[in-house]
């Protein structure tokens, strides 16, 4: 079967929290039927690489099978916080945006899928 | 005992809409059992900045926007029995109190009963040295001489105390904020402290409430991926909540946003780290075993919390001057605009580089690219671009500096390139918090009764 690329934000949804200079990144399968292809692309190596940028000193994926969800952690990527970061976005609310940015591969099948929800 | 409770989530934080309760309290008026309305108006660093006003003004520093939140509804909440428990009490909850039976009093209603729940500030016992000792996660207070407030996360057993003497509404400053749920959940339900599913669940119910519209659509809309509709009305959440801890989320009739799995769930790990151990004061809960299923339009039943031992310690959010940020922002539109807010942006670094040498400058192109940008080095923006938005941005305790940085930006009006327009600068007092354990033997929580003849 042909594999696609979409985006992870074509099938899941985010929001990031922060403590301090630590930000917390709810990963939410729209559909629960995504989530084994979710948990096997994205892992916590692929979203420190995608968080390059913000030099991140760890991420760490926790799953959560039973409500179709994964929590990443990412140490130090909020430039201080909402303490010192000079940006406008201290919070790094918008930061659940970069992660639904990351690509993904699905089969044929659930593209069409994807595109169906659009379409309503 | 009752067979469920039914608890209303107002608001969010401090600057949350101050119209969404009126909904909430028609919704609970019709519903069969205890009631209760919380108020989660106090984010880490709300409290220090009223603890701020309450040195200004011994008679303040509690919510500036109590008066839009409470009045409102305190005569229906009086007339359908609807309990009121809030942290809108912030650095000085006694004043809250006050005020509010001042409210009361104008609106021609009897004195309502209030209890007041104090002993989370910690500066009378600990010093800056003492809290420095007990930071997690960074060292902001290692050179602190002097903090600005420091105020331990108090548990529910304080406010459940308050609801079995009778108050009417319960006022607090720091607890924690699924305590605002928890409090009323322990007193209706009499769950003990070693109950410990019971309070997981109850911890998990306040930490679906504590965001208010978070969990009922707000923050969420991302169409066509996220549909919400009508934002402007968005329902406020209600929990209600059986003896054994298993609660449905919901929202009233005929308001705008929605509840489903999807709203939910964003909710259940809003700032969570470690899903299996969700540290509170009253209990760790356990999200792993938790499950969602959407049981009619909007009504979300959510089961599976599992409580372990309290921790030890009780967190605690300090806060210390930060110094100041200062900003500046300056336009550039119209053909080649790009080319001239770089000009304009590599002008400042030079001029910076030698008259304050120190300060960390930060150049954003607004809408190109600034939020998801870091502090480190110019942004690059596309050389079409026709509309371009200089934001400068730095922080010091050295306000000389941060000030010379704004006048260098409005300074661009004459001596920067072509066309530059529609300065803008500001300089902001920060305030810089840590986190800190504290041993639960410097807390020692109280409960006042104010009004209703006591």
């Amino acid at each position: 079967m042909t594999a696609h690329t979409i985006k992870l934000h074509d099938i899941a949804n985010a929001r990031a929290g922060d403590k301090g200079n630590r930000l917390n990144i709810a990963l939410v399968c729209r559909d629960p039927a995504h989530y084994a292809a979710i948990a096997q692309q994205v892992t916590a190596e692929r979203v420190a690489a995608a968080f390059a940028g913000r030099r991140p000193s760890r991420v760490v994926r926790y799953d959560l099978p039973r409500l179709a969800a994964f929590n990443f952690v990412l140490d130090d990527v909020l430039e201080g916080g909402v303490n010192a970061s000079l940006g406008l976005d201290g919070h790094g609310k918008s930061l659940s945006y970069m992660l639904l940015d990351i690509d993904v591969q699905l089969e044929e099948a659930i593209v069409a899928t994807v595109a169906a929800a659009h379409a309503e | 005992m009752p067979a469920r409770i039914a608890i209303g989530g107002a608001a969010g934080f401090a600057g949350d809409r101050t119209d969404a309760a009126g909904p909430l309290v028609d919704a609970l008026s019709w519903f069969d059992g205890p009631r209760f309305l919380m108020f989660e108006t106090l984010a880490e660093r709300t409290l220090a900045l009223s603890q701020l006003e309450r040195r200004k003004n011994p008679q303040g520093g509690f919510n500036p926007a109590l008066d839009r939140f409470i009045g409102p509804i305190l005569a229906r909440c009086q007339h359908e029995q609807i309990r009121v428990v809030g942290n809108f009490g912030a650095a000085n909850p006694p004043a809250a109190a006050a005020r509010i039976l001042a409210l009361a009093r104008a609106q021609g209603l009897r004195a309502p009963r209030i209890a007041v729940v104090e002993g989370d500030d910690l500066t009378k016992d600990l010093t800056a040295h003492d809290l420095a000792a007990r930071e997690t996660d960074g060292a902001i207070l290692r050179d602190a001489t002097e903090i600005i407030a420091a105020n331990a996360y108090l548990g529910a057993g304080e406010i459940a105390q308050a609801l079995n003497q009778g108050a009417d509404i319960v006022v607090t400053g720091r607890v924690a904020d699924s305590a605002l749920a928890l409090g009323p959940l322990m007193h209706a339900f009499g769950w003990r402290a070693d109950d410990l599913d019971r309070l997981a669940a109850g911890t998990l119910a306040g930490h679906l409430l504590e965001c208010g519209s978070q969990v009922t659509g707000g923050y969420f809309a991302d169409p066509p991926y996220k549909v919400v509709p009508g934002m402007a009305e968005l329902g406020y959440p209600i929990a209600e909540i059986e003896a054994d801890g298993s609660m449905v989320i919901t929202k009233p009739e005929g308001s705008g946003g929605r509840v489903d799995r999807l709203t939910v769930i964003e909710q259940i790990l809003y700032e969570i780290h470690d899903p299996a151990a969700y540290l509170a004061p009253d209990v760790v809960l356990d999200l792993m075993g938790v499950t969602v299923e959407e049981i009619a339009p909007d009504r979300v039943r959510v089961t599976g919390a599992r409580g372990r031992p309290a921790p030890a310690t009780l967190k605690a959010a300090v806060c210390i001057d930060g110094g100041m940020l200062g900003e500046a922002e300056i336009s550039y539109a119209g053909p080649n605009a790009a080319a001239r807010a770089r000009l304009a942006a590599e002008t400042i670094r030079e001029r910076m580089r030698t008259r304050a040498p120190d300060l960390v400058v930060r150049t954003d192109a607004i809408g190109i690219v600034s939020v998801l940008g870091s502090n480190g080095g110019a942004p690059e923006w596309p050389a079409e671009a026709t509309d371009v938005r200089l934001r400068f941005a730095a922080q010091s305790r050295d306000a000389g500096a941060v000030e010379r940085l704004l006048d260098e930006v409005e300074a661009l009006y004459c001596a920067g390139p072509a066309g530059g327009c529609g300065v803008r600068r500001r300089v902001t007092a920060r305030l810089a918090s840590a986190s800190c354990l504290i041993e639960r033997r410097f807390v020692s929580p109280r409960v006042t009764m104010i009004g209703g003849g006591a």
